[in-house]
């Protein structure tokens, strides 16, 4: 890297006429030993691993042979760093795990990604939404294919976390000690949910319309805090100020409920959901590990209860 | 040729219930255009490939539990072997190593999941497009008007319960039953593995729930039409079908039917005695439920028969489960079970094949 400015000195010093023939000898000599030195170091760079520049990113050398530098890969790297350096063997048989929940938590991210393209082409406004959608479908380069992939993704998702939460009950993995990362499953389960219901809403169709309007009826209906719903009458709540009216920013689906399912849909649920997953997979560090494939107990191995 | 080809009780099980579906198909469906049409909806292709996926991994599922049960009869049955077995279905010699490593063993499927899972999606978006329907029009009803698949359960519930309950009760009620589960269910083995053996009562609940979701969206896509009418699959969608259901509330229903009237019991259908008989209703109904999935948690099925009658044969390993579960811990099961578990079957038939409303009517609430 060194070398170019004083190159560029020599052209301008062998341009001057006036200069002694032994300075010009002199240049070339300098200019050739640079020359032999850049292409000598050049050569190193050819080891792309022993570049300063390699090892400030990669901070321990890839060598699959060393065991050591395989569990380092693992742990000194912040995208796998909730993994931990060695498995159970059998632990990595797909048949077991189905590979669901590391699909859902892939296909958040798939959906992230097409969701903030999508962001750039969206107004949540009454007038713009349906043709921002239009405009998607017809004019915006792989716009059809953007939007498709965020929904047919949504669906994956719920349908592979489904699949998740079966799989943990058929192999109970929600037993001790990981009861508590079930309960945080299942908030992430209607995290899930509600993501997919507030997407609905955004293209501003007649579909997500009604089912919206269906769906945020049944708050209404709501107990106490519902207009219509069992002693929420009694308890002062109109149409004007129950729980419908605080989701929907009004009494019937408009901009506002746009707006707010727009925000919800795009920052509050990912953000909330971002928080939960963080603990859902530092709770699978923490409570040993992937569940199984354990050993088998055997019912005259089932300990006595403490009692205390 | 024929003498390799052996059919196993189960696979009979499956031809047997192939045919049948086939036959009914044949002969029931008149309308292969509206059958069409709504399954390959683009929005319905996730529940169409549930109704393939379920099944699929609940096989899965069970292939496993079986290869572990029968491991599990033979250790019990050879406590020598039970100290010296590796004790998982999985293949194992000495020698191997018990643990790999992340990278790059793990990893790597990883990545191949990633990759496939991609490659579905971009297939799947350029063949189907995400639906559009017109510009959101207040005026312009649709009809029906569904939800995602994904609610259709809790829309179908709305056709049994009132809006409090299926769209905010029982959500909720789903909800946190879904998250004690793992506290209730007492059992200590089966943690980490497939089995049935071991744990065939909590395993059970757990898919009837399951299983029970998944129907009402099958209802709830397949089956319900124009004006949230019941047309069978197969029917044609028809748009001025009006359907004359005598709904009557349970009270009513007693007091007008023969013996009430006989037993001059029609003092139900006033105030305050349909409210108390409401209420002995739905109590009786957590006590009857509650006595039927003690029967189910304890009975032993292989024991059980009609010649000669045994219908309370005791299991001695769920006995021993029982007894490690806290009255805490039952309970709670209990109103969980019965509330969502039986409530919601017993409320479906009620409705559909005896019409009847509601069986508790209050000036506050009815259920």
């Amino acid at each position: 890297m060194d070398e170019k400015p004083e190159q560029k000195e020599t052209k301008q010093l062998t341009g001057d006429e006036k200069a002694g023939a032994g300075l010009v000898e002199k240049m070339k000599e300098g200019g050739t030993a640079l020359t032999k030195r850049a292409i000598e170091e050049a050569k190193g760079y050819k080891d792309v691993q022993d570049t300063q520049l390699w090892k400030s990113i990669f901070r321990v050398s890839h060598d699959r042979s060393d065991p050591r530098n395989r569990s380092l890969a693992v742990l000194s790297n912040v995208f796998l760093h909730l993994h931990p350096a060695k498995i159970n063997r059998d632990a990595v048989r797909y048949r077991y795990t189905w590979g669901m929940g590391g699909i859902t938590f892939y296909l958040f991210i798939v959906l992230t990604f097409t969701g903030v393209l999508l962001m750039f082409y969206y107004h949540p406004t009454k007038v713009d939404a349906f043709r921002d959608i239009l405009y998607l479908e017809h004019d915006v380069p792989f716009g059809k294919l953007l939007r498709n992939m965020h929904r047919w993704a949504a669906h994956l998702m719920v349908i592979t976390t489904w699949l998740h939460m079966f799989r943990v009950v058929l192999t109970g993995s929600y037993k001790r000690p990981r009861e508590f990362n079930w309960g945080v499953g299942v908030v992430l389960l209607v995290l899930t949910l509600l993501l997919s219901f507030t997407g609905y809403l955004l293209p501003d169709d007649q579909l997500g319309f009604w089912a919206v309007t269906v769906g945020t009826n049944m708050a209404r209906a709501t107990p106490m805090f519902g207009s219509e719903g069992p002693f929420g009458a009694q308890l002062g709540m109109t149409p004007f100020n129950d729980v419908r009216f605080g989701l929907l920013g009004g009494s019937i689906v408009d901009s506002n409920a746009l707006l707010r399912s727009y925000i919800w849909h795009c920052i509050g649920i990912p953000l909330v959901a971002s928080i939960f997953m963080a603990v859902h997979f530092w709770r699978i560090r923490k409570d040993g590990g992937i569940s199984g494939p354990a050993p088998v107990m055997l019912e005259s191995e089932m300990k006595a209860i403490k009692k205390k | 040729m024929a003498s390799r080809f052996k059919l196993s009780k189960g696979k009979l099980i499956g031809l047997v219930a192939l045919v049948i579906l086939v036959l009914l198909a044949v002969f029931f469906v008149e309308d292969w255009h509206q059958l069409w049409i709504i399954s390959s909806a683009p929005d319905n292709i996730p529940i169409v490939a549930m109704l393939f996926l379920v099944p699929f991994f609940t096989w899965l599922g069970i292939k496993q539990s079986r290869a572990n049960d029968r491991l599990i009869v033979a250790l019990e049955a050879d406590p020598k072997l039970a100290k010296t077995s590796h004790r998982k279905a999985e293949p194992w010699r000495p020698g191997w190593a018990k643990e790999i490593h992340v990278w790059p063993y793990l990893v790597r499927i990883e990545f191949l999941a990633a990759v496939i899972v991609t490659v579905v999606l971009f297939v799947w978006s350029i063949v189907l497009n995400a639906p559009l329907e017109e510009p959101a029009n207040p005026n312009l009803t649709m009809n029906p008007s569904k939800a995602p698949w994904y609610f259709l359960g809790l829309q179908e519930m709305l056709v049994y319960f009132d809006p409090w309950i299926a769209g905010v009760v029982m959500p909720s009620i789903i909800m946190v039953g879904l998250m004690v589960f793992p506290y209730v269910d007492s059992n200590p083995l089966g943690n980490g593995y497939y089995t049935l053996k071991q744990r065939r009562f909590a395993v059970g609940m757990f898919c009837w729930g399951f299983l029970m979701w998944i129907l009402l969206i099958v209802i709830g896509t397949f089956i319900r039409g124009p004006g949230w009418i019941w047309f069978w699959p197969g029917q044609t969608w028809d748009h001025n079908a009006v359907v004359f259901d005598k709904n009557v509330d349970l009270h009513d229903w007693i007091a007008t039917s023969r013996i009430g009237k006989a037993l001059h019991l029609g003092f139900l259908s006033t105030n305050p005695f349909k409210f108390i008989f409401g209420l002995l209703v739905v109590s009786g109904f957590y006590i009857l439920g509650a006595l039927f999935f003690h029967w189910l948690m304890t009975v032993d099925f292989k024991k059980l028969s009609l010649r000669p009658l045994r219908l309370f044969p005791q299991d001695a390993f769920e006995q021993k489960l029982l007894a490690r579960t806290s009255v805490l811990q039952y309970l709670t099961f209990q109103f969980f079970a019965v509330s969502v578990l039986l409530a919601m079957p017993v409320k479906l038939i009620l409705r559909l094949a005896l019409t009847i409303k509601y069986v508790w009517v209050t000036p506050w609430f009815n259920i």
